[in-house]
């Protein structure tokens, strides 16, 4: 078959049309997004009817991926690593519950932040649910790696984790895919009827299940998966290489000839009769992890061992951000001779609001109705409008995670800050903010909320918003008094009348919502194309 | 044969699009590649840079190792300097256009800025913007950029331009044959006079 050139993301999301899928489920974030907007976009998986639109957040998206394997049908659930919060909850109980149809998670993690708030590192969920984890270290094995991962879920029923990160997501290469497409599974119902009622006495009995399922996991791990010994001739050192890092390791030594024994480590558990052969055989070992040093720090352990184990915890490799090929390079000890020293002139040039864009009207309006009360009063979120907490804007005083604006606003009030504004995105506002809205109609709290409504989830490339067109009424209905949901246009001749109507919302002393609508101007250039065609 | 290039300029200027379309070539030409590329926030008017990796052997990291990157391609000049940590000190050369694209306040003195450019041995630094304009497509610098480029990428031009037909083949027939005007535009300026 001919070699198709896709991203990590994509490939990930053809193996699973190929493997059979029935749904995906997600919510939009960097670098996860295009694996859903991948299946979206393909004819094959309309012709063979997968679901594929967009979820309100993570949270609805994993437990409708669970609901979908209930009922014996293969499903995939997607996420950046801060959704793995999000979707916390159901991810944990549905390692005690296990699959039915094949369930699996891909988690795409974001090492130095490249779009995110943190770097954490979605091994250790897996690790802490005991559901098996695969870190593919290309793009051809991120596809094999789906349908193994299927099959595998189906075969111990259990869901399964594939972690990625930025590098591999947001990365194209040939692709050679199967000849043949499975056919998707057939409506099955579970056949112990208690498999997913966890009231504690179910729950003990799956739990004891799911700890001895462990033998099998660490067996294939072992055996038959995706890790492998690659014996060296030099015994000074032992490497033990974790997804993507291999690729770093390889690039030093062309040809694939490097002298030291590697342990190349894409399935986890962590096989432990290989690593145990590896330190044995070398004086020291080398831990790479793209991420956290997890497993450097469980083969260290809390005491001293005989034999050094160097990674990111002693210093050989720096303690944050992402792998390169000469960070690896100086972590075997090869002097790499680099380029030219980045001149001084170079400046740096963050992202910004687009021209035309309706939140700078919007920022403009708040800053000039906030003047008379000074810093620090304005809490906002995780969206395009983030980027008003730079210049010339300077508007907002914390981002947090998603849906965070309103209730440290309420917090924050609480504490006698007033007034207190939240600024949140319309999508943003329907996966986490609604709740946080109820919290504060419920205590009758002084928070003005500005609910900035493009119409699109505008940072992650406009998709389909769920907030669209039940704004105001889900306002109302959570108990906003409908004379304080006023919906404002964010246009420069509408300035005055945005700042007296923000002013006057402020002055009220209970929960109100001020709705600037106009769409994403990336959006609405779009829109306007799709209508000529 | 082995070249590693990094594409480079500023979210919107089409950078992307061009790493895009010589991958898809090198791929027709059964090359092993891989390309890393940026997303999501920085590509709202920020640095956008891409890693692409050509070669007849298959290839190890997505990111090319500090001094080793043959190729800057760049459409903003500032943005072509960014990278020369990753340039090979001895071969690499940076072609780029020569107009500045000033979206910060602290955008450097532009003298400054080709001053250290002129310090690399081998560059072409030149007005491509202005062939753009020129040939009725000022959105196309990225394509005569890469057109300027093609004579130095061992790749043919026929495969290039099947490339950029097939990339921007849903935008329609007139974006296609535009761009590949201005890809040919950039290619003459290249045998005539650089």
């Amino acid at each position: 078959m001919d070699k198709l050139l896709l991203l990590g993301d994509e490939a990930i999301a053809q193996a699973a049309i190929d493997a059979g899928l029935s749904g995906v489920f997600a919510y939009p974030g960097t670098p996860s997004t295009e694996i859903t907007e991948y299946i979206q976009d393909s004819k094959q998986a309309k012709e063979l009817g997968i679901r594929s639109t967009w979820s309100c957040n993570e949270k609805t998206a994993m437990e409708s991926a669970i609901g979908m394997s209930y009922a014996g049908k293969r499903a995939m659930f997607c996420c950046k690593h801060v959704g793995m919060n999000v979707a916390a909850d159901p991810f944990m109980n549905s390692a005690i519950t296990g699959a039915n149809g094949g369930l699996v998670y891909i988690a795409a993690d974001d090492p130095s932040m490249h779009s995110s708030q943190d770097e954490q590192d979605s091994r250790q969920y897996a690790d802490f649910a005991l559901i098996p984890c695969l870190e593919p270290s290309n793009q051809q094995e991120a596809y094999d790696m789906v349908h193994y991962a299927f099959d595998m879920s189906e075969k111990y029923h259990t869901p399964v984790m594939i972690r990625v990160t930025t590098r591999l997501a947001h990365s194209r290469a040939g692709v050679v895919r199967r000849e043949s497409v499975k056919t998707q599974n057939a409506l099955t119902l579970p056949a112990d009827k208690r498999q997913y009622i966890l009231l504690p006495v179910n729950a003990k009995r799956h739990y004891k299940t799911l700890i001895a399922k462990q033998a099998d996991l660490m067996c294939e791990s072992e055996n038959h998966g995706f890790n492998r010994l690659i014996e060296g001739t030099d015994k000074k050192l032992g490497i033990v290489a974790c997804g993507l890092s291999y690729n770093y390791l390889m690039e030093n030594f062309p040809g694939g000839k490097c002298p030291y024994s590697v342990l190349k480590v894409s399935q986890y558990p962590m096989p432990e009769k290989l690593l145990q052969k590896i330190y044995d055989e070398s004086d020291e070992l080398l831990v790479l992890e793209e991420g956290q040093p997890i497993y450097e720090r469980l083969i260290k352990g809390l005491l001293k061992n005989n034999k050094a184990i160097h990674g990111r915890l002693d210093g050989t490799i720096q303690r944050d951000g992402e792998l390169s090929p000469n960070s690896v390079a100086k972590a075997v000890g090869i002097e790499v001779e680099g380029g030219f020293e980045i001149p001084s002139v170079v400046a740096p040039r963050p992202p910004k609001l687009c021209d035309g864009c309706p939140h700078r009207d919007s920022y403009l309006a708040l800053n000039e109705a906030m003047k008379d009360f000074g810093d620090s009063r304005v809490f906002s979120d995780i969206g395009c409008y983030t980027l008003g907490a730079l210049p010339p804007f300077n508007a907002i005083y914390s981002t947090v995670d998603m849906g965070a604006s309103i209730t440290m606003a309420k917090g924050a009030a609480e504490a006698d800050l007033k007034p207190t504004v939240a600024v949140i995105g319309d999508s943003t506002f329907t996966h986490s903010g609604m709740t946080g809205l109820l919290d504060c109609c419920v205590d009758n709290i002084p928070v003005t909320v500005l609910i900035l409504d493009n119409d699109i989830t505008a940072m992650t490339g406009s998709q389909r918003s769920s907030a669209t067109g039940r704004i105001e009424s889900i306002c109302a209905g959570i108990g906003v008094e409908p004379a304080h949901i006023r919906v404002i246009s964010p246009l420069a001749k509408n300035l005055e009348e945005n700042v007296k109507i923000i002013k006057e919302e402020i002055a009220y002393k209970g929960v109100s919502v001020i709705i600037p609508r106009r769409d994403c101007i990336v959006w609405a250039n779009k829109k306007r194309k799709m209508l000529k065609k | 044969m082995k070249i590693d290039i990094i594409l480079c300029g500023v979210g919107g200027m089409g950078a992307l699009s061009s790493a895009a379309i010589i991958s898809k070539a090198a791929l027709e030409m059964g090359m092993y590649m891989k390309q890393a590329e940026t997303h999501g926030m920085s590509q709202r008017g920020g640095d956008v840079q891409s890693h692409l990796r050509l070669s007849d052997e298959p290839i190890a990291s997505d990111l090319i190792p500090e001094g080793q990157c043959d190729l800057i391609l760049s459409v903003e000049p500032m943005e072509a300097l960014r990278y020369v940590n990753f340039l090979n000190k001895k071969s690499g050369w940076i072609i780029t256009d020569s107009n500045p694209f000033v979206n910060i306040p602290n955008y450097p003195d532009m003298a400054e800025v080709e001053k250290e450019i002129n310090k690399i041995p081998n560059h072409i630094f030149h007005d491509f913007t202005k062939i753009a304009k020129e040939i009725g497509n000022p959105k196309g610098v990225n394509m005569v950029v890469l057109g300027a480029a093609s004579k130095y990428l061992k790749i043919d031009i026929e495969k290039l331009e099947a490339a950029v037909r097939n990339n921007f083949a849903k935008k329609g027939e007139e974006i296609v044959d535009a761009n590949i005007k201005a890809l040919r535009a950039g290619r003459e300026v290249a045998d005539k006079q650089l």
